[in-house]
């Protein structure tokens, strides 16, 4: 069908959902703005990046049917954990010749080396990925009913687990962030 | 909703994130930044985890990745708690600052 006749009896809309662009368009986000968090130079802009990937993301999992999963993804990723890097980062206090000295750590010299290799690494994904010709994915909506059935049915035991790491990292937290009585921080 | 997304493009999502936070691990000195790519290549891997469970309709992909955002959660708390001792001890956020070691 002509893509003028298929505009006027649909919409734009419709059109751009049924080939999927809000998926791509997320992903794009979601990479732009990753490969910024790598590159600044400025913590707090790296932090900022690292916020609109998240919410990238948690909108291709809201668009593969994982509600429950992007709901926790904005509430606990992008808003507490992003939240204790913001603490920190205004803890250290940081000032402008950070940012000068990151710049100078970040010659080519350092991040050719890795990038090539990561880009041969890439190359190889995408043509294993791209070999197999794998069946489209049925979107279904997995609500937060079934996935706290199987939570606490058959993973209870990973709960429990789960529950005893959390423990362990705030008691490893509370014992590296104490201040020695004798001389200040040990 | 009626999107049908290939499998593989999911997967080449979760593959590019991961690759970028593996580039910002190797390539960064500032801790905070290693701790940040560490973030991206967890949150990329849950998901690839979610991408999958979606594929076969199953509730073990989202479980998978709340098993992640636990484990992200308890390591970004002592990790942070690590650099602002590191912090305090050294002056700077260099990696490289505390490579040797004591004794």
């Amino acid at each position: 069908m002509d893509i003028y006749l298929l505009f006027r009896k649909k919409g734009l809309g419709e059109i751009l959902v049924n080939m999927n662009a809000p998926f791509y368009i997320a992903a794009m986000v979601a990479i732009v703005s990753t490969f910024m968090v790598v590159t600044r130079s400025n913590a707090v802009h790296a932090l900022l990046y690292l916020i609109v990937s998240l919410l990238a993301v948690a909108l291709i999992f809201f668009l593969l049917g994982a509600s429950f999963v992007a709901a926790l993804e904005v509430i606990i990723y992008a808003g507490a954990i992003m939240v204790l890097f913001v603490f920190v980062i205004m803890m250290l206090n940081l000032g402008p010749q950070t940012a000068a000295q990151e710049r100078q750590w970040l010659t080519p010299g350092t991040w050719v080396g890795p990038a090539v290799l990561m880009v041969a690494l890439a190359a190889e994904f995408i043509y294993v990925l791209s070999s197999t010709h794998g069946k489209l994915l049925e979107i279904r909506v997995i609500g937060p009913k079934q996935v706290g059935i199987a939570l606490f049915g058959p993973y209870v035991l990973g709960v429990e687990l789960a529950s005893m790491l959390l423990l362990a990292g705030m008691v490893g937290a509370y014992h590296l962030g104490r201040r020695d009585k004798t001389n200040g921080v040990r | 909703m009626i999107s049908h997304i290939p499998l593989e493009h999911g997967l080449f999502a979760a593959g590019a994130l991961f690759l970028l936070g593996l580039i910002g691990v190797m390539v960064r000195r500032n801790i905070l930044f290693i701790l940040l790519s560490i973030e991206v290549m967890l949150n990329a891997s849950g998901l690839a985890f979610v991408v999958a469970g979606s594929r076969w309709g199953q509730p073990d992909g989202q479980i998978m990745f709340i098993f992640i955002l636990t484990m992200a959660a308890a390591e970004v708390s002592v990790g942070l708690a690590l650099v602002i001792r590191l912090y305090h001890i050294y002056k700077s956020l260099d990696a490289d600052s505390a490579s040797s070691m004591r004794g």
